[in-house]
Formats: structure tokens, C-alpha cells, sequence
């Protein structure tokens, strides 16, 4: 039987596929999405280093595995050898691994030191989980004050399949959560009711939103554009209706976008005083 | 020792025992135990299987089309808890049940009578988890993790998990003590500790995993039992307690449960390499170690769950680094089943292509676990498909594979029959494609952002949801083969040899007829 010459086939499709994603750079679709933010990028770069390692790894461990699958075999007469140990070996083979953890370990430290640094913010948001919609208030910075809801804007019919899908399905809101570009951005994070993540990859961004409980984290966006993510953490039964979109504006727009905002609240609030 | 044997009452042990049902319900033979164990972990691999094909078919295309919501969580929810609890967890057992007296040379296990209590257990736990789909409100829906404060919020079906999950524990803690007792106290003189194969030793350790992490478990759903009826805020943050504290608990058990389902998959992996190679383990020892090594770092790596949950930089990096560990003597046992193979005189019967499949799927995992300990990446990947692609590469084709290598390797010996080799190996090719045809482009979901746990999507992932959707199916459908495979050969299949594999070493191969018989090794071998 050809068995030989499938498991050779094997090997090497597996050893495509998995190259093919430490490459996938190529495409966003393989990989991590296109980094906006400085946690971002080193989490990227992160992430395409240590695939070409394993891939260094997996190559070396399985063109030994498949030499001796292919040449020690009763098939073509191997006789087999009997030895059961080897010191110098075995000591060899766990000192390397622990270099090579070390190596890995040393760029992640770094990353999780300027991750958890949220001191000294330019501004503040407060983003708090809800069953099923995410609600904003602005606590510190330009645009303080401002405080807003936001829902899933993708209508329900795209959903049950009566309308075609649009390009954001799913990924789409009515309020985005506006900020300006390079400016740090402290987002503390809770929830009301149950467990929520508020999470944006581009940005490098996910935390865990939880009731009764203050959590933050933070982003520096590189450029203007909006950055979409989903709820990451099982909430109930709209889990997956609940999405993030952040606007990411030059310095000018945001200060328009603040004054709209702060002007239209102000007339919400005369006009609530008015009513009384 | 000698309150087992209990055959001092006159007439010796021959298969006089009722028969028909009340042979199952009484028996306290560990083959018979052994048999319903590996029957019963089928079935519910059948249904954990089923609930899992209507993900993938909710998943097939973006939209809303065959489960709503509520009804996807609770499939999700269920597929989860029955392939860990149900199909995985039990089949470890089943295999310990008829191998560990085998290979140790004992007559049986030291607490039969708990040992059909172990068992029977378990069927009444299932119905309570199946049945919860009937109950007015679903079945739990809150993810297998179960995390507060949603899980407080679900129906009766939440407390019938909880209850079955204390049945499981209650089942699981006994079998383990069962199988330390038997292995401290019952092997055949002569073997000593190091002297043991390889399976006996990875299930001695994860039997102490066991002992310490179950009643962790217990503990945290009676938190939660309590919390949903009796007034107590161990989870609320409006009462003073913290929901994180839940996932700090859970995670305490869940992490080793990991290596509960591992670690005798590697024993199995370690007798059948050695048996095919026709060459003696290489360095039996520190594989020993590497096992024990693995059993300890389990239990400090929990909060690698949870690294969103938010915690002091500090605690990302001690667990980061604490997991990182793992990897040594994950790769060591590795190095030495290569080495194993390395001039040895192979052939490659279905129970060494899952041996072999098994490694090389499970080194990816390993690999995807590595990257996943790294805290900046796991922020990005973590509750995606990357988590699932991940533990599906080490719990598919880490435990199961083994569990079919263990299957095809032991069943000459239980049943005196060989399977069918072709259809063996059709089993294999066929299993091995359409599992990485639905569990690496889940790497790319993940890594793309796609959240687990929801049954809609962004239309950027369609494709890759329709290659694994599809994958899926194949891969469920193959699992049919197994089963004929195992009713033909046990129904029809041709007289096993004496000794079926030429390089097989073990005491129920070297000194047992095949197939062993009702009672075996009622004197015990001498191991020189």
C-alpha cells in the first residue's frame, strides 16, 4: 500500500497549512487584524515571530519523526535497536526548550508592563456592559460629560435572512464611541448585570466588563478610522448582537463632534427643565 | 489486599455470575465495569456529537437559520459538559478499569463494590444533563465554564447541571480512589513502582489530580446552588462577594482537569509507540518525571483562563510564565517517543497511525497553548475560535485519538477478535482529514476576531465557517465507521492471535490467554 507516500503527503500538506499562517500576514483574513495602536503592533509582530519559531521547532521535530517513519521500518527490513537512554540527551533536550521560553517570554514582558500602564491618561471613558448594548459616559478630557447608549443597528430582517447582508453585518451601531487620534485613552470597564468584554483588536484592546467591579485598559490610536470588535464574553442570548465600534477623528472633528454632542445634551437638559 | 480477593469462600471463581441485565447492574468484575464504562462514554460521545453537528449547522452560513439564540447556548453549553464529563472523562476510566489490574497483574480492583457504585452513577448524572433540555426554561445555557452572574440567572436547567455535576465529581473521586488503592496495594511482586507501564503511572498521577481538583468543583457549583436559592452573595458584588472569585475557583479544578483528560492519553501513546517500534520505551524515567512534572505546574497555571478578567501585571506574568513551563516536560515526552521510533522496526496498524496522528496534531496544539500563555496574544485571541481550534487540537486529537489508539490496540485482548485492518485505517485517514479540515481554519476565525459562542457572524468569516461546518459533518459521520468497526469485530470478527502484536511487552499480553479471561491473574505473575 502507498502508505508511505500518503503519510509523506500528509506531512507536507500539514507543514503547508501551518506555514501558510506564519506567512498570513499576506492577508488580514489569516492573521490578527491590520495593528492601530502601539499594543497592538508589538502584539502582531509578537505574534509572526514566535509562529516562524514553532515552525522552526515543528519542522526540526518532524523531519526527524518522519525520516525514522520512513527509513525504521519492518516494511524495508529495519532491524530495531534496543537502547532505552540517554543522559546527555535528555538533559540536552529540556535545557533548549527552556532557552527558547526564555527568548519568547522576554518581548512579552515588556508588552504586558506597557499594557497594564494606564496611568496618566488624556482622556477617560467609561464603557458599561449591558444586556444586550453598550452604554458610554465620558468622564475626564475633552468631551467630558458626554454619556450616550449604543445598540447593534443591524436590522433584524438582515438577521433572519429576509434582507442581504450589508458589508458591517453584525459589526455595525448607532452611537459610535468617538476619540481622538494619538491621544491616550483610559477606558475603564463594568458591567450591569452579567459578564460582558469589551473588545477591539485593531486596537489590542480586550477586558472583561464585570457587575460591581471597576476594570481598566487602555489605547493610543495610530490614524483616523473606525475600529470594530464583538462582545467577548458569553452574556445571554444577544452575546452575539452586541458589538464595539470606535471612531477614531483627527483633533478638529473631535472638537466638533464634542460640541455637537455637549449642545444637543444641553438642549435635551433645558428642555427637560422646561417640562418640569 | 487480601479483603479483595475475597475467594476464600469455598468454590473458586469461575464465570458463574447471573446473567442477562442483572449481570451489568451487579456485576463488580472490573472487565464488565469496564465495558459499560467504555459503552456508556461512547454513547455520550454520540450525543455530545450530535449537539456539536447542530452547532456547525447553525454555523454553516451567517444568519439565523435552525437554532435560535437561547436554544445554540444550550447546545454549546451541553456539547461542552458531555464530551468533557460524559464521552472523555469515563473512557479514561473504562480503559483503567481493564487495564490497570492487567497490567499490574492484580485480580481486580481493590473496591469492586464501589466500583459498580462509580459506574452506575454515572447514567443518572446523564439523564439529569440531557433531561434539563425538556425542563421548562432549557438546559443550562451560561457555556460548560458556567460563569456567574449568568448562570445565575438560568432556569431549572442549571440546577440539574449542578446536580449532575455533583453526581460526576461524586463518581469520579470514587473511581479515582479506587484506582490508587489498586495501584499502591495490589501490584504483582516484583514490580515496583518504576517497573510499571507507562499507563499505570499517568493514571496513578492523574488519579491524585483527580482526588485534589473534584471536590474543588463540588464545592464551586454548591456556591452557586446556594447563591441561586439560599441567599448567599458569593458571586454578587452587590451582596460583597465577586464574580471573579467563581472563575478563580473553577479554573483551580478546570486547569488539571486539562491534564485529567491528558495525561492517559500519553500512557496509552507510550505503551502502543514502544509495542510497534518493537523497541523498548526511551527514557522511561524521565518520562515518569515529565508526567509528575506536568501534574504539579497544572495546578499553578489557572488564572491563564482568565487573563481579561483584569488582574495586577504580576499575576499575568507569574501565570504567564508558570505555563510557559509546561511546555518543557510536554516536550520532553515528545523528544522521547521520536526517540522511541528513532531505529526501531515499525509497522503502522491503526493503533500506531493514531499514535502518530495523535503527536503530530498534538504538538500543534501545544504549539497554539504556547502562543496562547503569551498574555498580549492571548488578549487578542481569547473567547475566539483560536481557544477553540486550540483544545480542540488537544482534546480531539489529543485525548480521543488515543482513546481510538487504545481501543484498536486492547480490543484482541477483551474480546479474543481482531477488527477489520482496511476499515482501521479508513478510520484514521478519514478521522485525521476532516478533523483538521474543520479545526485549523479556526485558527483563522480566531485570529480574525470572530468571538466563540455566537451563532451568527460577520460575513468576512462565511467561508472558513462553511470549510469547518463541513469538516464537521465528515468528521461526525466517520465516528459510525468506529462503531461497526467495533460491533463487527466484536460480533464477527476473526480469532485474535495469542499475541496480536509482536512487539507488545505487558503483563496482559506476556502472561494472559487472549481473550483474557472473566477472572484473570487470581495468583499473581512474578515480575522479574
Amino acid at each position: 500500500m502507498g502508505s508511505k507516500s500518503v503519510v509523506t503527503l500528509a506531512g507536507v500538506s500539514a507543514l503547508a497549512l501551518y506555514s501558510s499562517m506564519a506567512v498570513g500576514s499576506l492577508g488580514s483574513r489569516y492573521n490578527f487584524p491590520e495593528p492601530q495602536s502601539i499594543i497592538a503592533k508589538e502584539t502582531y509582530d509578537m505574534h509572526i515571530w514566535l509562529m516562524w519559531v514553532c515552525l522552526v521547532i515543528f519542522i526540526g521535530v518532524f523531519s526527524v519523526m518522519f525520516y525514522s517513519i520512513l527509513k525504521h521500518r519492518k516494511s524495508v527490513g529495519h532491524k530495531a535497536a534496543n537502547f532505552h537512554h540517554s543522559t546527555a540527551a535528555e538533559v540536552i533536550w529540556t535545557i533548549i526548550p527552556c532557552i527558547i521560553l526564555v527568548v519568547m517570554a522576554w518581548p512579552a514582558t515588556k508588552t504586558v508592563i506597557a499594557m497594564k500602564d494606564t496611568s496618566s491618561p488624556d482622556m477617560t471613558i467609561k464603557a458599561t456592559g449591558y444586556q444586550w448594548m453598550w452604554g458610554y459616559d465620558y468622564l475626564q478630557g475633552e468631551g467630558e460629560g458626554i454619556s450616550f447608549f449604543s445598540r447593534i443597528s443591524t436590522p433584524r430582517a438582515q438577521i433572519e435572512n429576509k434582507e442581504p447582508k450589508g458589508e458591517h453585518y453584525l459589526l455595525e451601531v448607532d452611537n459610535h464611541v468617538v476619540v481622538p487620534v494619538g491621544k491616550k485613552v483610559r477606558v475603564v470597564i463594568t458591567a450591569n448585570d452579567v459578564l460582558h468584554a469589551w473588545s477591539v483588536p485593531a486596537l489590542g484592546v480586550k477586558q472583561d466588563a464585570i457587575p460591581g467591579f471597576i476594570r481598566d485598559t487602555w489605547f493610543t490610536a495610530d490614524k483616523a478610522g473606525i475600529y470594530r470588535g464583538m462582545c467577548s464574553e458569553l452574556c445571554g442570548k444577544d452575546h452575539a448582537f452586541m458589538p464595539i465600534v470606535v471612531e477614531v477623528m483627527e483633533a478638529d472633528d473631535y472638537a466638533q463632534w464634542v460640541a455637537t454632542q455637549l449642545s444637543a445634551s444641553a438642549v435635551k437638559t433645558s428642555m427637560h427643565v422646561e417640562n418640569k | 489486599m487480601a479483603a479483595v480477593h475475597g475467594d476464600t469462600h469455598g468454590h473458586g471463581h469461575d464465570d458463574h455470575h447471573p446473567s442477562g441485565i442483572m449481570r451489568w447492574v451487579t456485576t463488580t468484575n472490573h472487565k464488565d465495569i469496564g465495558t459499560m464504562y467504555l459503552w456508556f462514554s461512547f454513547t455520550m460521545f454520540l450525543v455530545g456529537g450530535f449537539l456539536a453537528m447542530g452547532i456547525r449547522a447553525e454555523l454553516y452560513q451567517p444568519g439565523i437559520q435552525i437554532l435560535e439564540p437561547e436554544l445554540f447556548n444550550q447546545f454549546t453549553t451541553l456539547h461542552g459538559l458531555i464530551m468533557v464529563f460524559g464521552a472523555i472523562m469515563p473512557a479514561f476510566v473504562g480503559f483503567a478499569n481493564w487495564q490497570v489490574p492487567l497490567m499490574i497483574g492484580a485480580p481486580d480492583m481493590a473496591f469492586a463494590r464501589m466500583n459498580n457504585w462509580s459506574f452506575w452513577l454515572l447514567p443518572v448524572a446523564a439523564t439529569l444533563l440531557i433531561g434539563s433540555f425538556f425542563v421548562p426554561g432549557g438546559a443550562a445555557a451560561g457555556g460548560w465554564t458556567f460563569y456567574p452572574p449568568l448562570s445565575t440567572q438560568g432556569g431549572l436547567g442549571v440546577d440539574l447541571m449542578i446536580f449532575s455535576v455533583h453526581i460526576l465529581g461524586a463518581s469520579s473521586i470514587m473511581g479515582s480512589i479506587n484506582i490508587i488503592t489498586t495501584i499502591l496495594n495490589m501490584r504483582a511482586p516484583g514490580m515496583t513502582l518504576m517497573k510499571m507501564p507507562m499507563f499505570v503511572w499517568t493514571w496513578l498521577i492523574t488519579a491524585y489530580l483527580l482526588v485534589l481538583v473534584m471536590p474543588v468543583l463540588a464545592g464551586v457549583v454548591t456556591m452557586l446552588l446556594t447563591d441561586r436559592h439560599f441567599g448567599t452573595s458569593f458571586f454578587n458584588a452587590a451582596g460583597g462577594g465577586d464574580p471573579v472569585l467563581f472563575q478563580h475557583i473553577f479554573w483551580f479544578f478546570g486547569h488539571p482537569e486539562v491534564y485529567i483528560m491528558i495525561l492517559p492519553a500519553f500512557g496509552i501513546i507510550s505503551e502502543i509507540i514502544p509495542t510497534f517500534s518493537r523497541k523498548p520505551l526511551f527514557g522511561y524515567s524521565s518520562m515518569v518525571y515529565a508526567t509528575a512534572s506536568i501534574a504539579i505546574l497544572s495546578c499553578v497555571v489557572w488564572a491563564h483562563h482568565m487573563f481579561t478578567a483584569g488582574m495586577p501585571a504580576v499575576g499575568q506574568l507569574f501565570f504567564m510564565y508558570a505555563t510557559m513551563l509546561i511546555a518543557v516536560p510536554t516536550a520532553v515526552k515528545v523528544f522521547n517517543w521520536t526517540a522511541t521510533m528513532w531505529r526501531g522496526s515499525m509497522t503502522f496498524e491503526t493503533p500506531m497511525l493514531f499514535s502518530i496522528g495523535f503527536i503530530f496534531l498534538f504538538v500543534i496544539g501545544g504549539f497554539s497553548g504556547v502562543i496562547c500563555a503569551i498574555v498580549p496574544i492571548d488578549i487578542q485571541v481569547q473567547d475566539t475560535y483560536y481557544v477553540i481550534a486550540h483544545f480542540h487540537y488537544v482534546l480531539v486529537s489529543g485525548a480521543l485519538f488515543a482513546l481510538f489508539a487504545g481501543a484498536y490496540y486492547w480490543i484482541p485482548k477483551w474480546t479474543g477478535r481482531m477488527y477489520n485492518e482496511t476499515l482501521g485505517k479508513w478510520h484514521f485517514w478519514l478521522s485525521m482529514f476532516f478533523f483538521n479540515l474543520t479545526f485549523f481554519v479556526q485558527h483563522f476565525l480566531g485570529l480574525a476576531g470572530m468571538p466563540r459562542r455566537v451563532p451568527d457572524y460577520n460575513l468576512q468569516f462565511a467561508d472558513f465557517n462553511m470549510i469547518s461546518s463541513l469538516g464537521a459533518f465528515g468528521f461526525g459521520l466517520t465516528q459510525l465507521l468506529f462503531l461497526y468497526i467495533m460491533i463487527s469485530c466484536i460480533r464477527s470478527g476473526e480469532k485474535a492471535p495469542q499475541m496480536p502484536w509482536e512487539g507488545a511487552k505487558t503483563l496482559e499480553w506476556t502472561h494472559l490467554p487472549t481473550p483474557a479471561p472473566y477472572h484473570s491473574f487470581e495468583k499473581p505473575p512474578v515480575v522479574n
